[in-house]
């Protein structure tokens, strides 16, 4: 009865799900080498998580231990050089281990190929591959704090960077390792996306994560290439003098910092786009409608791909590049301003006249429409040169980031954590305590970065251990603010293990969404359904009802043999 | 969504459908490999063209110091292995199993000599003190800078010559498996998208020989 898009016609029926199964990905195998050498994009993601999770929580404690020392000008905790060490560590955890890898090699691949009806990602074993190169990486970045903590800041300007004698080296090989993971993600899930939907599925059917996740993944396979020879050159450049980089022997600190940000500024995209992709999921879900502006939404996550690789140079406003090119990426910064608001109003537009539940997924996107909105307009302003040259390295921009990587894409993180939850683990979180703890965390945040972009604007520069005593109240503001979100995290991390061993067993469709992923019983089987999906239906198609979107290929089968022949067949 | 194999043969890994399918992902998977290939090295390519704007009478005064009749055999050596890959590609599609493990160990005895002849331009430039980075020592070139133009020569022939060594050993690899009669024209994927990486080495190459040894 359903057409494939090459005119073919399918055999097709619809499915039930099963709401408490016995076998699922988290029980087919055993032991903890089923899960170190799996090939299942679900473990994969899990491994991943987990991995996240731990070097988030690593992060998290460096900045509580930076917000210590701040309390008062004095030298509380640690000297300066340690603070440098401290600091650093805490951005280069930050992004590279945690923030880069979180929605998109967590919860992407975990979802992506339920979301496309697919047994797995194209190239499950280069997936695995890119999971074990991370930790390889990682372990090169936890080997450089044994030895000699790194203080360059986590941009590795030179040339500081090749004079220090802490352990840039091992760290940077560390970041390079782990750029390949990234890139290798990023081609799995291309792949994966023009090959492996289910029939039926055409590109306007996409659930409009899996277009975040597509244009996520392009900036990933464009930019980190660049990132890694720049990091490859700065090896060589502290071993062997080879004096591209390096004044002292004729080279050019600044063409580092084109290099370096011709990755890491399209990398904040890397950052945030995932998160918008989540954030669309959780609007239309609980607010019971269509999406409103579905191709502007997926549209507007490739020009920010295409745009965002653009405006790197608005990072060196004051590092002396010439007037012109100055102006120009100004230009681009404002202009990349644009998709990212076309997105904000369509998922006002959708939640507009919605019946929306606010449970705690959709508790955390409201919290994220706030933040980052107020993250992306400060990014605007300090787009503007002669704001720019006032408030560079200043805590304006501290908070500006901060706003914009916590409140986006940690919110966003959280959302979707919550959100997939069930799915995940076949376990009901507590939504009383995540309600409270997403409201704690709505506090903690802005007390801790609002009177950052105060202190910013009065003058604070960034990454000092000491101040003069007039930013002190605003300090001792931030620092009370992060205590209060680390006890949000804290609240969080109990609750969702509890839910692990004591949790109510969640249904396969605790939300009532109509897309994909929810069509298949919680936790998924272990090739994710047991019936290959055909989709007839767009994701967020909630003025249908639910029992239509679990169609699938009729007659049972085992590696396609029978769906062959079933294809030839028609039925009215 | 059709497909023309009517049964599923047994390279068919379980997530995909059809062995076009899984052909045509690893091909596409390839492709994009090689994108990122070329944005590895476009950023040596930017770091090039940013000191050769700079100091345009530095490079011209420093290619002389680079071996022109070697460089145009090596560019001739690595063609003709572009050739040899392509034919073994072919071979596959036809099922001439003999031929594919011919063509490829030809294609590796080119890539040798291209290693062989690299290795006798370096050794040649190292003993007259023309070394990389801060080991620099020669003196035959009038220019402050000569420095950094042998360390952007070193960077990209070098980061160049491991892709060889990699290509050379895919390539081992592929001789042991259709050794085993692993490659048929139903399944050959290794073979084709081994070969593609290997067109793009020496694609790069066919920029860089210009780029360094050409310029006077």
């Amino acid at each position: 009865m359903a057409t494939a898009s090459n005119g073919n016609t399918l055999k097709v029926r619809y499915f039930d799900i099963d709401e408490n199964p016995k076998e699922h990905y988290l029980n087919a195998e055993k032991g903890l080498k089923s899960w170190l050498f799996t090939v299942d994009h679900k473990r994969i993601g899990i491994m991943y998580l987990a991995s996240i999770v731990l070097f988030f929580a690593v992060g998290g404690l460096l900045a509580l231990v930076l917000r210590t020392e701040l309390l008062t000008p004095a030298e509380n905790l640690m000297n300066a050089e340690t603070y440098n060490r401290v600091f650093t560590v805490h951005g280069a955890v930050m992004v590279f281990l945690f923030i880069i890898p979180s929605i998109p090699a967590a919860l992407g691949n975990f979802l992506l190929p339920i979301m496309l009806g697919a047994k797995d990602v194209a190239f499950p074993r280069l997936n695995l591959a890119s999971f074990w190169i991370y930790s390889i990486g990682a372990l090169f970045t936890l080997v450089s704090l044994a030895v000699n903590p790194i203080d360059t800041g986590w941009t590795f300007y030179t040339p500081y960077s090749v004079q220090t004698g802490s352990a840039v080296i091992l760290m940077t090989f560390g970041v390079f390792i782990m750029g390949f993971s990234s890139i290798l993600t990023g081609m799995n899930f291309i792949v994966t996306i023009h090959k492996l939907r289910a029939p039926g599925l055409t590109w306007g059917r996409l659930p409009l994560f899996c277009w975040a996740m597509y244009a996520t993944s392009v900036i990933q396979v464009l930019a980190t290439p660049v990132l890694a020879i720049t990091l490859a050159l700065l090896i060589m450049e502290r071993t062997l003098g080879i004096g591209i980089f390096d004044p002292a022997l004729g080279g050019d600190p600044v063409l580092y910092q084109h290099f370096f940000w011709f990755y890491s500024h399209p990398a904040v995209y890397i950052m945030i786009v995932p998160a918008f992709g989540v954030i669309s999921e959780l609007i239309a879900t609980f607010s019971r409608k269509t999406i409103f502006g579905y191709w502007a939404i997926a549209m507007s996550s490739l020009a920010i791909a295409f745009i965002g690789s653009l405006v790197w140079g608005h990072h060196m406003f004051v590092s002396g590049q010439s007037e012109l090119s100055t102006v120009v990426f100004s230009f681009l910064t404002f202009f990349v301003g644009i998709p990212t608001g076309i997105k904000i109003f369509n998922w006002l537009a959708t939640m507009h006249k919605g019946s929306i539940d606010m449970k705690t997924p959709m508790l955390y996107a409201v919290i994220f429409l706030f933040l980052f909105t107020i993250g992306g307009v400060t990014g605007i302003m300090l787009g503007a040169i002669s704001v720019n040259v006032h408030l560079h390295d200043t805590y304006y921009v501290v908070a500006h980031f901060h706003y914009v990587m916590m409140g986006g894409t940690v919110m966003a993180f959280l959302g979707g954590l919550h959100f997939w939850w069930p799915k995940m683990f076949g376990k009901m979180y507590s939504e009383f305590w995540g309600k409270i703890s997403a409201a704690i965390i709505f506090v903690g945040f802005n007390l801790t970065f609002l009177p950052q972009f105060i202190m910013g604007s009065q003058g604070m520069p960034r990454r000092y251990y000491s101040y003069i005593d007039q930013f002190q109240t605003m300090h001792q503001l931030s620092t009370i603010g992060s205590y209060v979100l680390g006890v949000g995290f804290l609240i969080i991390a109990v609750y969702l293990v509890h839910s692990l061993i004591w949790g109510k067993k969640a249904p396969a469709n605790p939300w009532g969404s109509r897309s994909l992923d929810w069509m298949t019983s919680s936790p998924p089987a272990h090739h994710n359904f047991n019936y290959t999906p055909v989709i007839n239906n767009g994701p967020y198609d909630y003025h249908k009802p639910i029992s239509e979107f679990t169609l699938g290929i009729a007659e049972d089968h085992e590696h396609g043999e029978s769906v062959e022949k079933a294809k030839e067949e028609t039925k009215a | 969504m059709a497909h023309a194999t009517g049964t599923v043969e047994s390279h068919v890994q379980h997530h995909f459908k059809s062995s076009d399918q899984q052909f045509s992902s690893a091909k596409l998977g390839m492709w994009l490999f090689l994108f990122t290939e070329i944005m590895f090295f476009g950023g040596l390519f930017v770091a090039y063209i940013v000191y050769r704007a700079w100091n345009p009478e530095l490079f011209t005064l420093a290619a002389t110091q680079l071996d022109t009749v070697l460089g145009a055999v090596n560019t001739v050596v690595l063609i003709g292995s572009s050739l040899t890959v392509a034919l073994a590609i072919r071979a596959a599609q036809f099922d001439k199993q003999k031929q594919i493990i011919n063509y490829l160990l030809i294609t590796i005895f080119l890539a040798t000599v291209f290693l062989v002849i690299k290795y006798f331009e370096y050794t040649h430039k190292f003993d007259m003190g023309i070394l990389p980075g801060a080991m620099y020592t020669f003196e035959g070139i009038d220019h402050p800078k000569a420095n950094v133009f042998f360390s952007i020569y070193y960077m990209m022939t070098g980061l160049h010559g491991i892709h060889v060594v990699i290509g050379i050993g895919l390539m081992v690899w592929l001789v042991l498996k259709a050794m085993k009669g692993a490659y048929t024209s139903s399944y050959y994927t290794p073979v084709e998208i081994t070969g593609l990486y290997w067109h793009l080495v020496d694609i790069i190459w066919i920029f860089l020989f210009p780029l360094m040894y050409l310029i006077d």
